[in-house]
């Protein structure tokens, strides 16, 4: 059997490609976090609870409407993006001139509260949701087998950053958000309607998370908890990639993946622990993070 | 000819949170003509522009673009009205390229000028295409900040001290820009500090001070206005 460092290549490359799935999270939760901050300079403490709403979503779904797999891909994150707009308007729109801190409460309160009515009705056990027919069995790489669901989550969250990251960066609509994000006033001044972007851009940013949430159920348990779990980690990808960074949030968070993936191999003790260890020197080395830019 | 009246200005009083600014503002512009505002330091001519674009505090008093009253409008329905902005500070987005800032605006109005018009009237800007908006100098920033709402097909131009802390050579194009830019019939608010810049442009005059207008003068005037205005701004 072939061996890297000591370690069966098989093993390791199934950490990578486990870390890699993680990682896909991670991307897709952090852009999220994001393209909220850029736009509303609010750190949405919700967003973890909102992705364990859409895995939640996606599993009612399944169980109480026949709703399949696919047609949950869709219909989730849409019935995000609406719970997204009407936190916007109900609660967020009244904080945009206060400081971050009123946005970082606020969100956080409603972290509590969606999570805390999920416990109330399911309990803290996970709920089981099945992978789908298609994707379920693994393909056989020759030096490993590669579960086709883990395959499909790397495919489908790669494919989801790069078409947000092209959005924003390459199209009209990107250079509105971006005009939008950098001077609000001046930009609704031109003609644009701000306000309708803002909060578009909530709605976006949650019915992501959302989306992260029904990849996530056939990987993970859907339990109450996963969320919390989650974005404990998100934050720490957000700060090493530097807030509001778009493109720097995709690549840090499928590296950080990669990189706990790879010390679940090597050095397990700290598998858990790394994420947090590389914040730290990302901290003192370049405080705006890796791709942020200073203030 | 009669006059058409594109902006009137009655008893605008405008607030930045509890500071009053604006007392009691008075001013038209009618169509095709250019009025420049001028006046001393602090005196309320941006506060002005801005209480028309919507973007102060609380105002107050009528404002009439080209038929509608826009006092209670947000400000993109105000651009949408066909006002184009070039804001005192120029504004130009740093995460857009050059050609980016140019193009971001969206239209308000029919018959803006097409890229290569603007290319021709500002060739600077056609090989700094592609640099990143603040990277450019500053009378490239000045050019693109009025370039940029050229294309929208805005009809009343808002202008707010294009003119300041630029090189003479640079100075004088933009004269020669302005004076283009009434022949294609743009109706013109010019802000200005520079009297010598404003007055063989303007076609009108108002002296503003303590946010309110303290004196109209009309090109004619000039001359006899001499000594008043001496004394106002120190020209
Ligand atoms: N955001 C603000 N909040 C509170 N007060 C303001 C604000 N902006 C301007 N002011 C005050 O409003 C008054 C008028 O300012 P404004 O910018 O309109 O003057 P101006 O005529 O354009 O003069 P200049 O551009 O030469 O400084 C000034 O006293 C200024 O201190
Ligand atoms: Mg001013």
């Amino acid at each position: 059997m072939i061996e890297l460092f000591g370690v069966p290549l098989p093993a390791l490359m199934g950490q990578l490609m486990l870390g890699l799935v993680n990682g896909s999270f991670y991307a897709m939760m952090s852009l999220g976090l994001a393209v909220i901050f850029g736009m509303l300079n609010i750190i949405n403490f919700a967003h973890g609870a909102l992705y364990m709403a859409g895995a939640f979503l996606a599993w009612m779904g399944m169980t109480y409407w026949e709703i399949s797999y696919w047609w949950a891909l869709i219909l989730v994150p849409l019935a995000l993006c609406v719970v997204g707009v009407i936190i916007e308007r109900a609660f967020l729109q009244w904080l945009y001139k206060l400081d971050h801190l009123y946005g970082l409460l606020l969100t956080f309160g409603l972290a509590l509260i969606i999570e805390g009515l999920f416990r109330d009705q399911y309990g803290v056990s996970g709920q089981p949701y099945p992978i789908p027919e298609e994707l379920s069995g693994a393909l056989n790489l020759g030096f490993m087998f590669l579960p086709k669901y883990r395959a499909w989550v790397i495919v489908a969250s790669l494919l989801v950053c790069f078409a947000t990251w092209f959005t924003i960066e390459k199209t009209r609509l990107g250079s509105y958000l971006r005009a939008a994000t950098e001077n609000p006033k001046l930009t609704q001044a031109f003609g644009i309607n701000v306000p309708l972007m803002v909060m578009l851009t909530y709605g976006l940013g949650v019915a992501l998370a959302g989306l992260a949430g029904v990849l996530a159920a056939p990987a993970l348990q859907v339990n109450p908890l996963m969320g919390s779990n989650l974005i404990i980690a998100v934050f720490a990808v957000v700060v090493i990639g530097g807030m509001g960074s778009i493109f720097g949030s995709i690549v840090t968070g499928l590296g950080l993946g990669m990189i706990e993936g790879i010390t679940k191999v090597f050095y397990p003790e700290i598998s858990s622990t790394v994420v947090f260890i590389i914040m730290a020197i990302v901290l003192f080395i370049r405080p705006a993070g890796l791709f942020g830019r200073e203030k | 000819m009669s006059a058409v009246e594109y902006l009137r200005v009655s008893d605008l009083h405008a607030f930045y949170g509890e500071s009053h600014i604006l007392h009691g503002m008075d001013l038209v512009v009618n169509k095709g003509e250019c009025v420049s505002l001028l006046g001393r330091n602090g005196a309320g001519r941006t506060t002005t522009m801005r209480a028309i674009m919507g973007l102060t505090g609380r105002r107050t008093g009528s404002i009439m673009i080209n038929g509608n009253q826009t006092i209670n409008m947000a400000p993109h329905k105000i651009a949408q009205l066909g006002v184009g902005y070039c804001p005192e500070e120029r504004g130009i987005y740093s995460s857009l390229s050059c050609e980016e800032n140019l193009l971001m605006p969206p239209r308000v109005g029919s018959g803006g000028m097409s890229l290569d018009e603007i290319y021709a009237m500002f060739p600077n800007l056609y090989e700094r295409r592609n640099s990143q908006g603040t990277r450019m100098s500053g009378g490239e920033q000045q050019m693109l900040a009025m370039a940029r709402i050229l294309r929208t097909g805005a009809k009343l131009l808002l202008l707010d001290e294009i003119s300041e802390g630029l090189a003479p050579v640079i100075v004088q194009r933009l004269a020669e820009i302005i004076r283009a830019l009434k022949e294609k019939g743009f109706t013109i608010l010019l802000v200005e500090q520079n009297f010598r810049f404003a007055a063989p442009l303007a076609d009108r005059m108002y002296v503003v001070e303590h946010g309110q207008v303290a004196m109209e003068i009309a090109q004619h005037e000039l001359d006899s206005k001499r000594e008043y205005l001496h004394e106002f701004l120190g020209v």
